[in-house]
């Protein structure tokens, strides 16, 4: 499930549940909506309410990153638990990740 | 030295996503019966996610009959707290292991859910994973890990 919060020209998708190859297809489909309507400069994937995420989950992030700056924005992923963290670690984009709860401005981003 | 058996499950069922989670949870209930570190638990439902997955979306391709479209998970506990999960299909098999094993290495380019990542993830959560295949009689993948016990943690 996603809740969407719109701030302007930033964005926060807030998932909530697993995130495997199951439910990854419907969250592809729902987030790339987003991006398409309202072109964010920043999207920002907020996982605190993510209790499994697999690898499928690291295919969707790359993908949103991929989606988000063909429209000129940039992704961030915010409040990541460890196991999830180190699952983006290990595909080498440990960049996307802003640490947990960090206020809005010290998002990193892709 | 072979270490005694102290448990056994084994869950058989179709090569459908929705069964992907299902059997983590399985698996994180087998898992928890040694009382392990949630870390532990959080490992083996990733790794066997990856596995399963990876048989639901590779496996079958060639297999119209439902039927036939069968995963088998069987998960061994042993003394001292080993665990070791096999999970297995009766698909069309890995021509090189040694490829598929690679990071992001995939064959599967129409999901773009998939990243590559799945051996590189089972890998880094796991302490063993092996994989035994034959090309048009199917894969397991055995994941081995020494879960933290009670015990071991008193020592």
């Amino acid at each position: 499930m996603l809740k969407i919060y719109n701030d302007g020209r930033r964005i926060t998708v807030s998932i909530f549940g697993d995130i495997d190859h199951h439910s990854a297809r419907e969250l592809r489909i729902s987030i790339d909506e987003v991006i398409e309507n309202s072109r964010p400069e920043l999207l920002i994937m907020d996982m605190e309410n993510v209790g499994f995420m697999d690898s499928s989950g690291v295919g969707l992030i790359i993908g949103r990153a991929k989606a988000v700056k063909a429209v000129g924005g940039e992704l961030a992923v915010k409040n990541a638990r460890k196991e999830i963290a180190d699952m983006i670690a290990l595909s080498g984009m440990s960049y996307v990740i802003a640490a947990p709860r960090s206020e809005k401005r010290n998002l990193q981003t892709l | 030295m072979k270490q005694k058996l102290l448990n056994e499950c084994i869950m058989r069922f179709p090569a459908l996503s929705r069964n992907e989670s299902i059997s983590r949870s399985a698996a994180a209930g087998f898992a928890a019966q040694t009382d392990p570190m949630a870390s532990d638990i959080a490992a083996v439902k990733i790794a066997v996610s990856e596995a399963v997955t990876n048989a639901v979306v590779h496996a079958y391709r060639n297999e119209s009959r439902a039927e036939k479209r069968v995963v088998e998970m069987t998960m061994r506990l042993y003394e001292g707290g080993l665990l070791k999960i096999i999970i297995k299909d009766r698909g069309s098999g890995i021509a090189d292991i040694e490829q598929a094993m690679k990071p992001e290495f995939s064959t599967a380019p129409e999901s773009e859910e998939r990243s590559g990542l799945g051996f590189t993830v089972m890998s880094s959560f796991m302490d063993k994973v092996k994989v035994r295949s034959a090309v048009g009689k199917g894969t397991s993948v055995i994941l081995e890990k020494q879960l933290s016990t009670y015990e071991n943690e008193k020592q």
